[in-house]
Protein backbone atom coordinates (compact mmCIF):
# COMPACT_ATOMS: atom_id res chain seq x y z
CA UNK A 1 0.00 0.00 0.00
CA UNK A 2 1.48 3.98 -0.68
CA UNK A 3 2.11 5.58 2.08
CA UNK A 4 0.49 8.67 2.55
CA UNK A 5 3.10 11.69 3.53
CA UNK A 6 1.82 15.41 4.95
CA UNK A 7 4.49 17.75 4.89
CA UNK A 8 4.33 20.10 7.39
CA UNK A 9 4.50 23.73 6.92
CA UNK A 10 4.65 26.85 9.33
CA UNK A 11 2.56 30.09 9.05
CA UNK A 12 1.43 32.76 11.48
CA UNK A 13 -1.57 30.93 12.42
CA UNK A 14 0.03 27.51 13.38
CA UNK A 15 4.01 26.72 13.96
CA UNK A 16 5.53 24.37 16.00
CA UNK A 17 8.60 25.40 17.52
CA UNK A 18 11.36 23.45 18.67
CA UNK A 19 13.91 24.24 20.84
CA UNK A 20 17.69 23.43 21.96
CA UNK A 21 18.37 21.12 24.54
CA UNK A 22 21.90 21.54 26.14
CA UNK A 23 23.93 18.77 27.68
CA UNK A 24 26.90 21.57 28.30
CA UNK A 25 26.38 24.46 26.33
CA UNK A 26 24.77 27.49 26.70
CA UNK A 27 21.98 27.32 24.66
CA UNK A 28 22.41 31.40 23.38
CA UNK A 29 24.89 29.84 21.30
CA UNK A 30 22.87 28.64 18.76
CA UNK A 31 20.44 31.81 18.89
CA UNK A 32 17.55 29.95 18.13
CA UNK A 33 14.03 31.23 17.37
CA UNK A 34 11.18 30.50 15.02
CA UNK A 35 10.67 33.03 12.01
CA UNK A 36 6.89 32.87 12.66
CA UNK A 37 6.52 33.98 16.15
CA UNK A 38 9.39 36.64 15.36
CA UNK A 39 6.56 38.08 12.76
CA UNK A 40 3.85 37.22 15.19
CA UNK A 41 4.93 40.43 17.45
CA UNK A 42 6.55 42.62 14.85
CA UNK A 43 5.48 45.53 13.58
CA UNK A 44 4.24 46.08 9.77
CA UNK A 45 7.11 45.52 7.83
CA UNK A 46 9.47 45.60 10.90
CA UNK A 47 13.05 44.19 9.48
CA UNK A 48 13.66 42.00 12.32
CA UNK A 49 17.28 39.53 11.67
CA UNK A 50 16.51 35.74 12.69
CA UNK A 51 19.83 35.13 11.09
CA UNK A 52 23.26 37.17 11.32
CA UNK A 53 26.44 36.38 9.73
CA UNK A 54 28.92 39.22 9.83
CA UNK A 55 27.68 41.32 7.52
CA UNK A 56 24.72 39.39 6.12
CA UNK A 57 21.49 39.05 7.53
CA UNK A 58 18.14 37.32 7.13
CA UNK A 59 15.15 39.12 8.69
CA UNK A 60 11.87 37.93 8.81
CA UNK A 61 9.38 40.35 7.85
CA UNK A 62 5.87 40.56 8.94
CA UNK A 63 4.18 41.57 5.62
CA UNK A 64 0.44 43.56 6.77
CA UNK A 65 -0.66 46.30 4.53
CA UNK A 66 1.09 48.15 1.91
CA UNK A 67 4.67 48.98 2.76
CA UNK A 68 6.89 52.33 2.02
CA UNK A 69 9.76 51.65 -0.93
CA UNK A 70 12.96 50.70 -0.46
CA UNK A 71 16.05 50.34 -2.81
CA UNK A 72 18.32 48.17 -1.88
CA UNK A 73 21.93 48.28 -2.56
CA UNK A 74 22.92 45.12 -3.72
CA UNK A 75 20.54 42.32 -4.86
CA UNK A 76 17.69 41.09 -2.28
CA UNK A 77 15.80 37.86 -2.19
CA UNK A 78 12.35 38.08 -0.63
CA UNK A 79 11.29 34.57 0.01
CA UNK A 80 7.15 34.24 0.89
CA UNK A 81 6.63 31.65 3.97
CA UNK A 82 3.29 32.43 4.23
CA UNK A 83 0.14 34.50 2.87
CA UNK A 84 0.48 35.95 -0.62
CA UNK A 85 2.27 39.60 -1.16
CA UNK A 86 2.64 41.72 -4.49
CA UNK A 87 5.97 42.88 -5.49
CA UNK A 88 6.01 46.27 -7.13
CA UNK A 89 9.48 46.62 -8.99
CA UNK A 90 10.38 50.25 -10.14
CA UNK A 91 13.55 51.33 -12.22
CA UNK A 92 14.99 53.94 -10.22
CA UNK A 93 15.80 57.41 -12.38
CA UNK A 94 18.15 58.60 -9.61
CA UNK A 95 20.15 55.25 -9.02
CA UNK A 96 22.27 57.96 -6.98
CA UNK A 97 19.22 57.59 -4.07
CA UNK A 98 21.21 54.30 -2.75
CA UNK A 99 24.96 55.73 -1.67
CA UNK A 100 27.85 53.70 -2.61
CA UNK A 101 29.00 51.61 -0.15
CA UNK A 102 25.03 51.48 1.48
CA UNK A 103 24.72 47.68 3.12
CA UNK A 104 20.81 46.24 2.75
CA UNK A 105 18.29 48.84 1.55
CA UNK A 106 17.32 52.34 1.87
CA UNK A 107 14.14 53.80 3.05
CA UNK A 108 12.76 56.14 0.24
CA UNK A 109 10.20 58.93 0.85
CA UNK A 110 6.77 58.52 -1.10
CA UNK A 111 6.65 56.88 -4.67
CA UNK A 112 10.31 57.53 -6.45
CA UNK A 113 10.42 58.35 -9.59
CA UNK A 114 11.11 55.62 -12.32
CA UNK A 115 10.12 53.40 -15.18
CA UNK A 116 7.10 50.86 -13.55
CA UNK A 117 9.36 47.07 -14.24
CA UNK A 118 6.48 45.14 -13.14
CA UNK A 119 4.87 43.13 -10.53
CA UNK A 120 5.26 39.87 -8.84
CA UNK A 121 2.25 37.64 -6.99
CA UNK A 122 4.04 35.99 -4.49
CA UNK A 123 2.60 33.06 -2.27
CA UNK A 124 3.89 30.97 0.06
CA UNK A 125 7.10 29.16 -1.26
CA UNK A 126 7.84 31.85 -4.14
CA UNK A 127 11.48 33.40 -4.15
CA UNK A 128 11.31 36.61 -5.94
CA UNK A 129 14.73 38.97 -7.06
CA UNK A 130 14.89 42.31 -5.69
CA UNK A 131 17.50 43.61 -8.40
CA UNK A 132 19.78 46.35 -7.61
CA UNK A 133 18.77 49.30 -9.15
CA UNK A 134 15.51 48.89 -8.83
CA UNK A 135 13.02 49.91 -5.66
CA UNK A 136 10.43 47.99 -4.49
CA UNK A 137 6.89 47.86 -2.15
CA UNK A 138 5.19 44.92 -0.56
CA UNK A 139 1.41 45.00 -0.67
CA UNK A 140 -0.39 41.96 1.81
CA UNK A 141 -4.23 42.03 1.97
CA UNK A 142 -3.94 39.83 5.24
CA UNK A 143 -0.91 39.65 7.21
CA UNK A 144 2.43 37.03 5.76
CA UNK A 145 5.55 36.26 6.22
CA UNK A 146 8.64 37.40 4.58
CA UNK A 147 12.12 35.94 4.63
CA UNK A 148 14.50 38.44 3.35
CA UNK A 149 18.23 37.14 2.40
CA UNK A 150 20.23 40.78 2.42
CA UNK A 151 23.10 42.31 4.27
CA UNK A 152 22.61 44.08 7.57
CA UNK A 153 21.76 47.77 6.85
CA UNK A 154 20.59 51.04 8.65
CA UNK A 155 16.99 49.75 9.54
CA UNK A 156 17.76 46.02 10.72
CA UNK A 157 16.70 45.43 13.85
CA UNK A 158 17.96 43.27 16.21
CA UNK A 159 16.71 42.16 19.93
CA UNK A 160 18.19 38.64 20.15
CA UNK A 161 17.69 38.90 23.34
CA UNK A 162 13.73 38.92 22.71
CA UNK A 163 13.19 36.46 19.82
CA UNK A 164 15.56 33.86 21.34
CA UNK A 165 15.75 30.83 23.83
CA UNK A 166 18.01 31.77 26.61
CA UNK A 167 17.16 28.94 28.97
CA UNK A 168 19.26 25.33 28.58
CA UNK A 169 15.54 23.71 28.30
CA UNK A 170 13.12 24.05 25.28
CA UNK A 171 9.73 25.44 26.32
CA UNK A 172 7.60 23.36 23.72
CA UNK A 173 4.93 25.19 22.31
CA UNK B 1 52.09 17.83 9.67
CA UNK B 2 53.86 16.63 6.62
CA UNK B 3 54.51 18.99 3.37
CA UNK B 4 51.28 18.58 0.96
CA UNK B 5 51.61 15.68 -0.98
CA UNK B 6 50.70 16.38 -5.07
CA UNK B 7 51.73 13.36 -6.98
CA UNK B 8 51.19 9.59 -6.97
CA UNK B 9 52.45 7.39 -9.81
CA UNK B 10 49.61 5.20 -9.66
CA UNK B 11 45.84 5.86 -8.75
CA UNK B 12 44.77 2.44 -7.52
CA UNK B 13 45.42 -0.92 -7.40
CA UNK B 14 45.36 -2.42 -11.19
CA UNK B 15 44.40 -6.13 -10.23
CA UNK B 16 40.92 -6.15 -7.73
CA UNK B 17 40.83 -7.67 -5.12
CA UNK B 18 38.59 -11.74 -4.36
CA UNK B 19 35.55 -8.92 -3.51
CA UNK B 20 36.61 -7.44 -7.32
CA UNK B 21 37.81 -4.19 -6.39
CA UNK B 22 40.54 -2.10 -6.40
CA UNK B 23 42.66 -0.80 -3.46
CA UNK B 24 43.68 3.13 -3.11
CA UNK B 25 46.47 4.92 -1.49
CA UNK B 26 47.09 8.39 -0.13
CA UNK B 27 50.21 8.78 1.01
CA UNK B 28 50.42 6.76 3.86
CA UNK B 29 46.75 5.87 4.11
CA UNK B 30 45.28 2.93 2.84
CA UNK B 31 41.95 2.28 1.52
CA UNK B 32 40.26 -1.22 1.08
CA UNK B 33 36.90 -2.51 0.53
CA UNK B 34 34.62 -5.83 1.02
CA UNK B 35 31.68 -7.23 0.68
CA UNK B 36 30.43 -4.98 3.53
CA UNK B 37 33.17 -2.59 4.69
CA UNK B 38 35.65 0.51 3.90
CA UNK B 39 39.35 -0.70 5.61
CA UNK B 40 40.72 2.59 6.19
CA UNK B 41 44.74 1.67 7.00
CA UNK B 42 47.45 4.22 8.35
CA UNK B 43 50.94 3.54 10.14
CA UNK B 44 49.53 4.12 13.49
CA UNK B 45 46.46 2.14 13.19
CA UNK B 46 42.94 1.14 11.22
CA UNK B 47 39.33 1.08 10.80
CA UNK B 48 36.54 -0.02 8.96
CA UNK B 49 33.53 1.83 8.30
CA UNK B 50 30.08 0.42 6.52
CA UNK B 51 30.82 0.71 3.30
CA UNK B 52 27.45 2.05 2.47
CA UNK B 53 27.70 5.09 5.20
CA UNK B 54 31.48 5.52 4.04
CA UNK B 55 30.14 5.77 0.09
CA UNK B 56 27.07 7.98 0.88
CA UNK B 57 30.28 10.06 2.88
CA UNK B 58 32.73 9.93 0.17
CA UNK B 59 30.02 10.81 -2.32
CA UNK B 60 28.86 14.25 -0.44
CA UNK B 61 32.67 15.37 0.26
CA UNK B 62 33.91 14.94 -3.53
CA UNK B 63 30.47 16.57 -4.58
CA UNK B 64 31.24 19.14 -2.01
CA UNK B 65 34.71 20.43 -3.15
CA UNK B 66 35.61 19.03 0.71
CA UNK B 67 33.11 21.86 1.93
CA UNK B 68 33.32 24.62 4.31
CA UNK B 69 35.78 22.96 7.19
CA UNK B 70 35.71 19.56 8.36
CA UNK B 71 34.00 16.47 6.68
CA UNK B 72 34.29 13.63 9.66
CA UNK B 73 32.87 10.45 7.79
CA UNK B 74 32.69 9.00 11.58
CA UNK B 75 34.33 9.50 14.30
CA UNK B 76 37.57 8.18 13.39
CA UNK B 77 37.89 8.77 9.36
CA UNK B 78 37.54 12.30 7.78
CA UNK B 79 38.97 15.75 5.65
CA UNK B 80 39.71 18.89 6.58
CA UNK B 81 39.29 21.58 3.85
CA UNK B 82 42.12 24.32 3.48
CA UNK B 83 40.57 25.46 0.04
CA UNK B 84 43.94 24.45 -1.99
CA UNK B 85 44.52 21.51 0.05
CA UNK B 86 42.83 18.80 1.87
CA UNK B 87 43.49 17.11 5.28
CA UNK B 88 43.17 13.71 5.15
CA UNK B 89 43.03 12.30 8.75
CA UNK B 90 42.52 9.33 11.61
CA UNK B 91 41.56 10.24 14.57
CA UNK B 92 42.32 13.69 14.56
CA UNK B 93 39.18 15.10 16.04
CA UNK B 94 38.58 12.13 18.50
CA UNK B 95 39.98 12.66 21.95
CA UNK B 96 40.61 8.98 22.66
CA UNK B 97 42.64 8.73 19.61
CA UNK B 98 44.81 12.20 19.92
CA UNK B 99 45.37 11.21 23.64
CA UNK B 100 46.33 7.86 22.91
CA UNK B 101 49.11 8.87 20.09
CA UNK B 102 47.34 7.04 17.34
CA UNK B 103 45.76 9.94 15.33
CA UNK B 104 47.36 10.66 11.95
CA UNK B 105 46.85 13.48 9.33
CA UNK B 106 48.31 14.10 5.87
CA UNK B 107 47.70 16.91 3.68
CA UNK B 108 47.23 16.75 -0.32
CA UNK B 109 46.86 19.05 -2.91
CA UNK B 110 42.89 19.56 -3.37
CA UNK B 111 43.64 17.98 -7.32
CA UNK B 112 45.01 14.85 -6.03
CA UNK B 113 42.60 13.76 -3.03
CA UNK B 114 39.74 14.95 -5.50
CA UNK B 115 40.77 12.35 -8.43
CA UNK B 116 41.77 9.27 -5.65
CA UNK B 117 38.55 9.84 -4.11
CA UNK B 118 36.74 9.69 -7.51
CA UNK B 119 38.19 6.91 -8.36
CA UNK B 120 37.35 5.04 -5.72
CA UNK B 121 33.77 6.05 -5.16
CA UNK B 122 33.54 4.93 -9.12
CA UNK B 123 35.25 1.83 -8.28
CA UNK B 124 33.24 0.56 -5.41
CA UNK B 125 29.62 1.80 -6.17
CA UNK B 126 27.81 -0.74 -7.42
CA UNK B 127 24.58 -0.48 -10.29
CA UNK B 128 21.92 0.07 -8.57
CA UNK B 129 22.97 1.83 -5.37
CA UNK B 130 23.03 5.65 -5.52
CA UNK B 131 25.04 7.07 -3.09
CA UNK B 132 22.96 11.03 -2.87
CA UNK B 133 19.88 8.84 -2.68
CA UNK B 134 17.71 8.26 0.54
CA UNK B 135 17.75 4.23 2.17
CA UNK B 136 14.04 3.53 0.61
CA UNK B 137 15.17 5.11 -2.96
CA UNK B 138 18.58 3.04 -3.64
CA UNK B 139 19.57 -0.22 -4.04
CA UNK B 140 22.01 -2.26 -1.73
CA UNK B 141 25.72 -1.32 -1.77
CA UNK B 142 27.12 -4.53 -0.37
CA UNK B 143 28.07 -7.76 -1.49
CA UNK B 144 31.58 -8.42 -4.50
CA UNK B 145 31.47 -6.18 -7.33
CA UNK B 146 28.74 -5.81 -9.95
CA UNK B 147 28.16 -2.95 -12.45
CA UNK B 148 28.93 0.59 -11.80
CA UNK B 149 26.70 3.75 -12.02
CA UNK B 150 28.48 6.59 -13.13
CA UNK B 151 25.26 8.58 -13.72
CA UNK B 152 24.56 8.77 -10.11
CA UNK B 153 28.06 9.94 -8.79
CA UNK B 154 28.83 12.10 -11.24
CA UNK B 155 25.49 14.65 -11.23
CA UNK B 156 25.33 18.26 -11.75
CA UNK B 157 26.02 20.25 -8.62
CA UNK B 158 23.41 23.20 -9.08
CA UNK B 159 25.64 26.40 -7.94
CA UNK B 160 22.99 29.72 -8.80
CA UNK B 161 25.14 32.75 -9.88
CA UNK B 162 22.59 34.95 -9.16
CA UNK B 163 19.23 33.28 -8.47
CA UNK B 164 17.23 29.75 -9.83
CA UNK B 165 15.43 30.68 -13.02
CA UNK B 166 17.26 34.22 -13.65
CA UNK B 167 18.21 34.46 -17.43
CA UNK B 168 21.32 32.65 -17.77
CA UNK B 169 21.27 31.12 -14.73
CA UNK B 170 20.26 27.53 -13.35
CA UNK B 171 16.87 25.91 -14.17
CA UNK B 172 13.98 24.48 -13.10
CA UNK B 173 13.42 21.28 -11.49
CA UNK B 174 10.60 19.46 -13.99
CA UNK B 175 9.13 16.34 -14.77
CA UNK B 176 10.09 17.05 -18.73
CA UNK B 177 14.08 17.70 -17.50
CA UNK B 178 13.82 14.25 -15.26
CA UNK B 179 12.53 15.94 -11.64
CA UNK B 180 9.43 14.53 -10.53
CA UNK B 181 7.92 15.22 -7.52
CA UNK B 182 9.39 13.28 -4.84
CA UNK B 183 7.28 11.10 -3.31
CA UNK B 184 6.96 12.80 0.30
CA UNK B 185 6.74 15.97 -1.27
CA UNK B 186 3.49 15.31 -2.76
CA UNK B 187 1.15 17.53 -1.25
CA UNK B 188 4.09 20.36 -2.02
CA UNK B 189 1.92 23.08 -3.97
CA UNK B 190 3.14 23.27 -7.78
CA UNK B 191 1.99 26.67 -8.58
CA UNK B 192 4.19 29.45 -9.66
CA UNK B 193 4.81 33.07 -8.97
CA UNK B 194 2.39 35.31 -11.41
CA UNK B 195 4.78 37.52 -12.79
CA UNK B 196 3.73 40.43 -15.03
CA UNK B 197 7.20 42.31 -16.22
CA UNK B 198 6.77 45.05 -18.34
CA UNK B 199 8.84 45.35 -21.72
CA UNK B 200 12.44 45.63 -21.42
CA UNK B 201 12.38 44.22 -18.18
CA UNK B 202 11.74 40.69 -18.27
CA UNK B 203 15.11 39.42 -17.03
CA UNK B 204 15.07 41.59 -13.57
CA UNK B 205 11.57 41.10 -12.76
CA UNK B 206 12.07 37.05 -11.68
CA UNK B 207 10.31 34.79 -9.55
CA UNK B 208 10.16 31.10 -8.78
CA UNK B 209 8.79 28.65 -6.56
CA UNK B 210 11.16 27.20 -4.15
CA UNK B 211 9.41 24.94 -2.32
CA UNK B 212 8.08 23.15 -5.48
CA UNK B 213 11.79 23.13 -6.83
CA UNK B 214 12.95 21.38 -3.72
CA UNK B 215 10.13 19.06 -3.50
CA UNK B 216 11.80 17.56 -7.01
CA UNK B 217 15.34 17.28 -5.83
CA UNK B 218 16.15 13.98 -6.33
CA UNK B 219 19.60 13.69 -3.75
CA UNK B 220 19.62 13.98 0.10
CA UNK B 221 21.82 15.89 2.55
CA UNK B 222 23.29 18.01 -0.62
CA UNK B 223 22.96 22.01 -0.23
CA UNK B 224 22.99 23.75 -3.87
CA UNK B 225 23.22 27.77 -4.35
CA UNK B 226 20.00 28.91 -5.26
CA UNK B 227 20.19 32.36 -4.43
CA UNK B 228 23.52 35.12 -4.15
CA UNK B 229 23.71 37.93 -2.23
CA UNK B 230 27.15 39.37 -2.37
CA UNK B 231 28.98 36.10 0.00
CA UNK B 232 25.80 35.33 1.21
CA UNK B 233 24.52 32.01 -0.03
CA UNK B 234 21.38 30.36 0.17
CA UNK B 235 22.03 26.46 -0.01
CA UNK B 236 18.54 24.97 0.26
CA UNK B 237 18.80 20.73 0.25
CA UNK B 238 16.05 18.14 1.43
CA UNK B 239 16.85 15.71 4.18
CA UNK B 240 15.77 12.31 4.53
CA UNK B 241 17.00 10.06 7.23
CA UNK B 242 20.25 10.89 8.13
CA UNK B 243 23.59 12.89 7.44
CA UNK B 244 26.13 10.99 6.20
CA UNK B 245 28.75 13.15 7.42
CA UNK B 246 29.61 14.99 10.58
CA UNK B 247 29.92 18.29 9.70
CA UNK B 248 33.23 20.16 11.52
CA UNK B 249 32.49 24.28 11.02
CA UNK B 250 35.12 26.26 10.22
CA UNK B 251 32.83 29.32 10.21
CA UNK B 252 29.43 29.54 11.49
CA UNK B 253 26.39 28.93 9.27
CA UNK B 254 22.66 28.77 9.68
CA UNK B 255 20.16 26.68 9.29
CA UNK B 256 16.42 27.90 8.80
CA UNK B 257 14.28 24.69 9.18
CA UNK B 258 11.59 25.00 6.09
CA UNK B 259 9.22 22.20 6.42
CA UNK B 260 8.95 19.10 9.24
CA UNK B 261 11.18 18.63 11.50
CA UNK B 262 15.30 18.07 11.89
CA UNK B 263 17.13 17.15 14.77
CA UNK B 264 20.84 18.21 15.07
CA UNK B 265 23.29 16.51 17.77
CA UNK B 266 25.96 18.57 18.32
CA UNK B 267 29.41 18.41 19.50
CA UNK B 268 32.65 19.91 20.51
CA UNK B 269 34.40 19.96 16.79
CA UNK B 270 38.10 19.01 18.32
CA UNK B 271 36.91 16.41 20.42
CA UNK B 272 33.42 14.77 19.58
CA UNK B 273 32.21 15.99 23.31
CA UNK B 274 28.20 16.41 23.62
CA UNK B 275 27.03 19.72 23.48
CA UNK B 276 23.72 20.06 22.37
CA UNK B 277 20.43 18.49 20.95
CA UNK B 278 18.73 21.01 18.56
CA UNK B 279 15.13 20.08 17.08
CA UNK B 280 13.85 22.24 14.48
CA UNK B 281 10.53 22.96 13.39
CA UNK B 282 9.02 24.54 10.02
CA UNK B 283 10.16 28.14 10.79
CA UNK B 284 12.68 27.21 13.38
CA UNK B 285 15.88 29.25 13.16
CA UNK B 286 19.78 28.49 14.58
CA UNK B 287 23.19 29.05 14.03
CA UNK B 288 25.70 26.47 14.12
CA UNK B 289 28.66 27.90 15.75
CA UNK B 290 32.18 28.06 14.43
CA UNK B 291 33.82 25.84 17.24
CA UNK B 292 30.55 22.50 17.21
CA UNK B 293 30.59 19.48 14.94
CA UNK B 294 26.86 18.22 13.70
CA UNK B 295 24.72 15.29 12.43
CA UNK B 296 21.47 15.54 11.33
CA UNK B 297 18.22 12.98 11.70
CA UNK B 298 15.54 13.53 9.10
CA UNK B 299 12.39 11.12 10.23
CA UNK B 300 10.83 12.50 6.90
CA UNK B 301 12.14 13.72 3.75
CA UNK B 302 12.19 17.18 4.80
CA UNK B 303 13.39 21.01 3.08
CA UNK B 304 16.29 22.57 4.87
CA UNK B 305 17.85 26.14 4.05
CA UNK B 306 21.37 25.97 4.89
CA UNK B 307 22.93 29.77 4.68
CA UNK B 308 26.63 30.11 4.39
CA UNK B 309 28.97 33.31 4.51
CA UNK B 310 31.39 32.43 1.85
CA UNK B 311 33.82 34.74 2.58
CA UNK B 312 37.30 33.44 2.19
CA UNK B 313 38.98 35.15 5.14
CA UNK B 314 36.59 33.44 7.42
CA UNK B 315 38.60 29.95 8.53
CA UNK B 316 41.40 32.21 9.16
CA UNK B 317 39.46 34.62 11.40
CA UNK B 318 37.55 32.35 13.57
CA UNK B 319 40.86 29.98 13.70
CA UNK B 320 43.00 33.04 15.29
CA UNK B 321 40.44 33.88 17.61
CA UNK B 322 39.79 37.29 15.77
CA UNK B 323 36.10 36.41 15.48
CA UNK B 324 33.75 34.81 18.96
CA UNK B 325 32.89 31.11 17.67
CA UNK B 326 28.90 32.36 17.82
CA UNK B 327 27.18 35.20 15.26
CA UNK B 328 25.96 37.10 17.66
CA UNK B 329 25.94 38.24 21.49
CA UNK B 330 22.92 38.78 23.64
Amino acid sequence: MAQHYTTRFGSLERYDKGGVEVVNDDARNYVFSNLFEVASRAKPYEKVAVGKNIDYVIEAIRAEGISGWRAPAHDEFALVMDGEVEIRLLKLDNPGLVSPGTKGSVALAGTPAGRKMGVVRARRGHMTLLPVGAAYQFDAPRPGVILLQTMAGADTVERWGDICQTTPRRNAR
Amino acid sequence: MSKTTDAVPEIGSIEPNQHGYRSFTLGAFRFDRDEYFTHVAWPKGHHMLPVDAFLRALQRDIAWGFFYGIVNFDAVIGTMNHYGSVDLFAGRFNDHYRRAGLDHSERFTTPLIQRVFEAMLDDWTNAGFDPFASPQETGSAFGPKHGSNKEAITRHRVTAKRMIAAPGDEPLRTDDNGFPVNRHFHDVPQDKPDVRAEPGFEDEVVAFNLFAYLSRSDVTWNPSIVSVCKASLYCPTTEEYILPVIHGNDRVEWFVQLSDEIQWEVEDRDTGAVRARVTMKAGDVAAMPADIRHRGFSPKRSMLLVWENASPELPALYASGKMPPTPVQF
